[in-house]
């Protein structure tokens, strides 16, 4: 495996290279929304200047070429998670959180009925969470939720028992606070034993690490373009293409239908069933073009690097910041990603974030979609910083720097 | 770019370490209300007591950051005692510092933040600092627009309170 050579890729996002109150930008962000790399950004604008066109209509030349690229950005994105049969398994939506509303609205209303239990854990995104609390008001569907240990891992202890006559188990492969790295193959392979399907929130992981959902076994998997190196607008859903034949369409209108009367429709078939609307076709060659450089540098490499990163942060907050910073989460290893949610003793995470703004840091305050958790971890919120393959060790060093300043400011 | 100096004033400092007047009145009789701001998590729970248009008592609790909990501490000291239509006039003053830089910020651009004003204050006019004593520590919170609604968090709870009070009588 080569390793990520982070001065070269640096170079590579214009936006690094930017200066807020005289000092460089020092970007932490990446779990809300992540840099784009140049090649995105030109893709998209070469997109526009020499292509655009509505995708699935026209006969011209420009519109042929629009649909394939548009297509070939689903084939791209598709065997970036290592889909067995892209071009049916992936649907194009507006973000992660859409396509788990996807799951919910279409598979859930389609399949759950009253009384049905559905298991999450109690960390997952308000994305993961809500659409599902809607189906419990709409439907009267159970909720049930797997719990944390003290370290921010899922017990999953009594998991065989919590399985028992459930039909969906949603679960976010990775935290979005804690930075847990979930055993989706485990839960995936005793949810099955069980007769339960899986989706997987993969917002968070599907941008740091080697994604392959033959080998999680999972049957949903939910994933943000902006997150990955992508623009914003752009998500995807990939589910097992006999799954998404026998679903119900989600959103109505253009492109989704076979046939349409005054009384009645026939839909299209997947993945165009679930895509009614003119889509986000330059986000899609946007899309493509991330994924392309996400290849380029090998998920391995990337991983590879915010682990170090991540395990650098965590060792040096504990030596020069000791016990006045608590980091939330499993310690640094396989199971670890590079979120690191922050509770500075006297700081609240708002004034925190603002001191690190005038280093130029970019770290996000609040409760970061996930107010269960934050209620279980006894706080109001969290200061979180997270890494992406463009990060450094001089970035945590400033982050640090940072930190002890409000401390000082604040003692 | 404004200096974290301005934000963080030693007086603002002083009351979120030490914040005056804190805890809840027994509700009823007092008046109580919560005021949440969903982007940050923080919370203010503003308890007042009214007596004769007079504002008897309050109290604050509530968790949230230096600028939420200093400036619900400054404005309890500030109130606590005083006649119905100066802790009302004090409340248009206190918004109008608010709003008046908001504005400002938005017409020279240097924030960076397209949001601009939210309608209060429409017709700004100067506001007299003086009157507003230690309040007037909070007027740098307004060079940092996304701090303004901590600001005004428990003010817009008391605002409420008096409301509440008087449609009670």
């Amino acid at each position: 495996m080569s390793r990520l050579d982070v001065e070269t890729i640096r170079k590579d996002f214009p936006l690094l290279a930017r200066s807020v109150h005289g000092k460089p930008l020092v970007y932490l962000d990446s779990a809300a929304t992540a840099l784009q790399p140049r090649s995105v950004l030109a893709a998209m604008d070469r997109y526009y200047e020499m292509t655009h066109a509505n995708v699935h209509r026209g006969v011209y030349a420009t519109a042929e070429e629009a649909t394939r690229l548009y297509e070939a950005a689903r084939v791209a994105v598709g065997r970036f998670v290592g889909a067995p049969d892209p071009e049916r398994e992936v649907v194009f939506t507006k973000n992660a959180t859409e396509a788990l509303n996807l799951v919910a609205q279409s598979w859930g209303r389609r399949n759950l009925a009253p009384g049905d239990r559905v298991l999450l854990t109690e960390t997952e995104h308000h994305a993961n969470l809500v659409p599902w609390l809607m189906l419990a008001e709409e439907r009267g569907i159970v909720l049930e939720y797997l719990t944390i240990d003290g370290d921010g891992r899922l017990d999953l202890s009594d998991l065989d028992r919590k399985l028992d006559g459930v039909k969906l188990v949603g679960v976010a492969a990775m935290s979005n606070v804690l930075g847990t790295i979930n055993p989706l193959a485990r839960i995936a392979e005793a949810a099955h034993a069980a007769g339960a399907l899986v989706v997987a929130d993969g917002a968070q992981s599907v941008p740091h690490l080697p994604v392959d959902v033959k080998a999680l076994g999972v049957d949903f998997l939910a994933f943000s373009g902006h997150k990955m190196l992508g623009p914003t607008g752009i998500g995807a859903l990939w589910a097992r293409a006999a799954l998404l034949e026998a679903m119900p369409p989600f959103l109505g209108g253009g492109g989704m239908i076979l046939d349409v009367r005054l009384d009645r429709f026939l839909p299209a078939e997947p993945p165009q069933r679930f895509e009614a609307g003119t889509p986000p076709i330059a986000e899609a060659v946007g899309l493509s073009a991330a994924v392309e450089y996400l290849q380029g540098v090998g998920m391995d490499a990337v991983r590879a690097h915010e682990l170090e990163l991540t395990a650098y942060a965590l060792a040096a907050i504990d030596e020069r910041l000791g016990d006045t910073c608590r980091v939330f989460g499993p310690p640094a290893g396989p199971d670890r990603g590079g979120v690191l949610s922050l509770d500075v003793q006297g700081v609240h995470p708002h004034d925190l974030a603002q001191v690190l703004d005038q280093f130029a840091v970019c770290v996000r305050p609040g409760h970061h979609c996930a107010k269960p958790l934050m209620r279980k971890l006894g706080v109001t919120a969290t200061a979180r910083a997270s890494v992406g393959l463009y990060n450094d060790e001089h970035d945590v060093d400033v982050l640090i720097e940072g930190i002890a300043e409000a401390s000082r400011l604040f003692a | 770019m404004p200096d974290l100096e301005d934000l963080y004033r030693e007086i603002i400092l002083d009351h979120y370490r030490s914040p005056r007047n804190r805890g809840e009145l027994a509700s009823p009789p007092a008046h109580r209300i919560e005021g949440f701001n969903p982007l940050c998590g923080d919370e203010v729970v503003v308890t007042l007591e009214v007596e004769d248009d007079r504002l008897a008592d309050i109290k604050i609790a509530g968790a949230g950051c230096s600028i939420s909990q200093s400036s619900a501490s400054l404005m309890s000291a500030a109130v606590k005692g005083k006649d119905l239509d100066a802790v009302r006039r004090l409340i248009r003053t206190f918004k109008s510092m608010m709003s008046v830089h908001e504005a400002t910020l938005g017409s020279d651009g240097a924030s960076g933040d397209g949001s601009g004003a939210d309608g209060e204050g429409a017709e700004p006019e100067p506001v007299d600092l003086q009157k507003l004593g230690e309040l007037a520590a909070l007027q740098g919170v307004v060079k940092f627009p996304v701090r303004i609604k901590c600001a005004t968090l428990s003010w817009n709870a008391l605002s409420q309170g008096l409301d509440e009070a008087a449609a009670a009588r």
